[in-house]
């Protein structure tokens, strides 16, 4: 499944697409961001409601093919921007980390 | 051996936000260079968590990346305070770091075995009041 696919499955907010058709193998959820960085695999969808910029690093390190952000939480604009110039996908959500993980393991 | 190429970073130890900004820029360069993906995320996030620990810890630093034919190294240095028991802070979950850094994500106690993990060699030399060196090495298979 690709990350815009699973963005309009489950109707989630496109934070930042950068590139919407990168496939997705599996998920991790996490908010401490070493241990994201010890277990997160490569294509992983990653849901955390950590918002600050160290996300975006995290992301682009791990290669994980999109964040989920859960708990309705919001990203500063300049996280945004960042997303945008290293071409991180972000998408979010109002529903909670475990009713997302559950829904998307469902779907891929 | 002769090193083939080296990339040399000064890391800001000030700005916690933009620390990761070396090891985004090796990642880029070492995907520039064709080497497999695998390696490029093993050094990537071992580098990362050594600039974290220096912005962290140590006031900044600099790393050197290099790159030979069949292994790279990674070298951080800090004038920082020194690791005073590295056994202990090798430890899974043992970590000195301060409440607002743990706000942001990072101080799990897992930067240093994050290290070790991701590389198939690491050396840690470290003298409190001076600082620390660490060295890293990943192979690359042939």
């Amino acid at each position: 499944m690709t990350v815009e696919k699973l963005k309009n499955e489950l109707n989630l907010k496109a934070v930042c697409l950068a590139d919407p058709e990168r496939e997705i193998e599996g998920g991790y959820v996490g908010d401490l961001l070493s241990w994201v960085m010890g277990k997160a695999q490569s294509g992983n969808v990653w849901i955390t409601i950590m918002s600050n910029m160290n996300i975006i690093a995290v992301a682009s390190l791990t290669d994980v093919a999109c964040i989920v952000l859960a708990e309705g939480v919001q990203l500063d604009e300049n996280v945004v921007n960042t997303a945008k110039l290293k071409e991180i996908n972000v998408l979010q959500s109002d529903k909670s980390a475990f009713d997302l993980a559950a829904e998307i393991s469902d779907l891929i | 051996m002769s090193e083939i190429l080296n990339f040399h970073y000064e890391v800001d130890g000030t700005d916690f936000t933009s620390a990761g900004q070396s090891s985004v820029s090796v990642k880029k360069e070492l995907r520039r260079l064709g080497l497999p993906a695998e390696i490029i995320r093993q050094v990537s996030i071992a580098m990362y968590e050594g600039e974290i620990n220096m912005v962290i810890h140590a006031h900044g630093g600099v790393a050197d990346i290099n790159l030979y034919e069949d292994k790279i190294e990674i070298i951080l240095e800090d004038h920082g305070p020194g690791i005073k028991d590295i056994d202990l802070a090798m430890q899974e979950g043992y970590s000195t770091a301060k409440e607002n850094i743990r706000s942001l994500g990072f101080g799990a106690g897992m930067g240093l075995p994050n290290m070790k993990k991701y590389t198939d060699e690491m050396y840690i030399d470290s003298v409190v009041g001076v600082g620390t060196k660490v060295r890293m090495i990943v192979n690359i298979p042939g």
